[in-house]
């Protein structure tokens, strides 16, 4: 072959650059969005804004009802979808095999994570909240939010269960164990920081989401924190959403005061995620 | 010798093709039955067609015809508990695979999976099982260690003890020296040899040497056919047939 322009160390040095330019280039704007909303927001938050309740118009006082909605609904959308994410993803992974009905799951997981977040608003107000007449509440919310999760759950989860070496389920298998037991004594604890990893990503999403919650459960203002699960709530991206476009004269402190603690909300599941993931990859062993 | 093991007229295919072609064997009960022969002879699949594990392949369909029995029974009738036979048959494989979990989980998960909880009976499994193993000394301090931190050897004579403690009648072990040392090999290979007593041994071996080191009775196979089988001794010193001969002396292979 001719050689052609510069050494092999020269394209090496230059591809070196170019790559490392493009991965920092990623991490700008999110260092920036984030250090723009704390500079921002962190004059907002104090202990009053964080246990009162809204006063003036929400332009005074705390944005406890919109936090305590957000992790209600944040805990509801688990509760609907690890079950039904978890279950399907084993049924996918271990037991399924590749025939019509398998093939027609695989396209529907994949069209449900393609829907538009403001369909499954509308899907969630048409069948929870008018159809089974949940009314406006957090189990409808909990319920789209859940439905709108599993998809993303599942396909983490799937990958995490494939990801455990075929050879631990014939060894279980060959000691006499059923594939039942297998799947529980082997398979499941070696999937699990994959799982919960996905599980904790699909919550986050769903934590931050406005359009599901619009027309499922999400209140404007409310003068009490909700006592059932079929009151209406206020949660933080929808109140984001109403102090930033709707009242007039809204301090800005506050409007990022709320994106801030949102934020933390979410970095705080992230952070859960990561530490359970690096644990377990600790105690891993093959 | 009485048989254990009855195989006749098994014939075995993964899809079209064919890895066992009529094979008849018995296996006598007390001793160490060595099947060898070059790679794609059948051995494996033979070894695997006695506790069922070939059941577990999805991918390709699998057709059988023939009768595997063990003590007068069919394996493949429909009555039998697939589950109950896994652990009157045993199976040790190739490479070491440690469950990922500690030695004492390791040694104890047969019988914990078939459900047994009395913590004596379970302590008095894990101890005469990694005895047998010859494994009991090096690691009878490191019980609640982590099954991989052990070394190579170890863990292929801890998977050897797993299998025992499953109390089996066969012990299959489809070449279970393939990633050991020479001095790890010998260890296990006394083992078998004191373990013959007790049970029904059926081994694929590492090498022709070995095949003849440990050999009561010995098959060779060959591209899915039996060619000859006799007593270790008779094998290797005196085959009957041509393609046997010159397998055991090293002209192909």
């Amino acid at each position: 072959m001719k050689r052609t322009g510069f050494s092999p160390q020269t394209t090496q040095r230059i591809a070196f650059a170019v790559l490392t330019v493009l991965a920092v280039v990623v991490v700008v704007p999110i260092v920036l969005v984030v250090l723009y909303i704390v500079v921002q927001g962190i004059g907002a938050i104090n202990w009053e804004f964080l246990t009162r309740m809204p006063r003036g118009g929400m332009k005074e006082g705390g944005i406890l009802p919109a936090i305590v909605g957000t992790v209600v609904l944040t805990f509801g959308t688990a509760l609907v979808s690890i079950p039904l994410a978890v279950g399907a993803a084993i049924y996918l992974a271990e037991y399924a095999r590749d025939n019509w009905l398998t093939q027609a799951i695989r396209l529907a997981i994949i069209n449900l994570a393609g829907i538009p977040s403001v369909v499954y608003g509308l899907f969630g107000l048409g069948l929870f909240v008018l159809f089974l007449k949940l009314g406006t509440s957090i189990v409808a919310g909990s319920l789209t939010l859940g439905l709108m999760t599993v998809p993303v759950v599942i396909s983490t989860a799937e990958e995490a269960l494939l990801a455990v070496p075929q050879s631990f389920r014939v060894v279980s298998r060959s000691l006499g164990a059923s594939r039942w037991q297998t799947i529980r004594h082997v398979v499941l604890p070696n999937a699990l920081p994959g799982i919960l990893t996905g599980v904790i990503l699909g919550l986050e999403r769903a934590a931050g989401e406005t359009a599901p919650i619009l027309f499922t459960v999400a209140a404007f203002y409310l003068p009490q924190l909700p006592s059932s699960p079929f009151d209406q709530t206020m949660a933080l991206p929808y109140h984001l959403y109403v102090i930033a476009t709707q009242v007039p004269g809204m301090p800005l402190r506050i409007q990022y005061g709320t994106a801030l603690v949102l934020l933390l909300l979410v970095l705080g599941l992230d952070v859960t995620a990561t530490v359970i993931r690096s644990r377990f990859r600790r105690r891993r062993q093959w | 010798m009485v048989t254990k093991i009855g195989i006749y007229d098994l014939r075995f295919a993964y899809g079209g093709d064919t890895a066992l072609k009529d094979v008849t064997l018995e296996v006598p009960a007390q001793a160490i039955t060595v099947l060898f022969g070059p790679s794609r002879a059948g051995k494996s699949t033979l070894l695997r067609c006695v506790n069922r594990l070939n059941d577990l392949i999805e991918a390709i369909p699998i057709t059988r015809s023939g009768e595997v029995l063990l003590d007068g029974k069919d394996v493949y009738a429909p009555d039998v508990d697939v589950t109950e036979l896994r652990r009157r048959v045993g199976m040790v494989f190739a490479l070491p695979l440690p469950l990922p979990m500690t030695v004492r989980q390791n040694v104890l998960y047969g019988q914990r999976m078939r459900g047994e909880r009395n913590p004596a009976r379970l302590n008095e499994l894990l101890e005469r099982s990694l005895l047998q193993a010859a494994l009991w000394d090096e690691v009878k301090d490191r019980l609640d260690d982590p099954a991989t931190r052990l070394s190579g050897g170890q863990q292929q004579r801890l998977c050897i003890a797993r299998t025992l403690a499953l109390e089996p009648e066969v012990i299959l072990l489809d070449n279970p020296t393939s990633g050991l040392d020479p001095l790890s090999t010998a260890k296990v290979e006394a083992s078998l040899r004191h373990l013959k007593e007790e049970y029904t041994i059926v081994m694929v071996p590492h090498s022709v040497q070995q095949a003849a080191r440990v050999a009561d009775v010995a098959a060779f196979l060959l591209g899915g056919e039996l060619v000859e089988v006799g007593t270790g001794v008779q094998i290797f010193t005196r085959p009957q047939k041509k393609r046997t001969e010159d397998y055991v002396t090293g002209r192909f292979g």
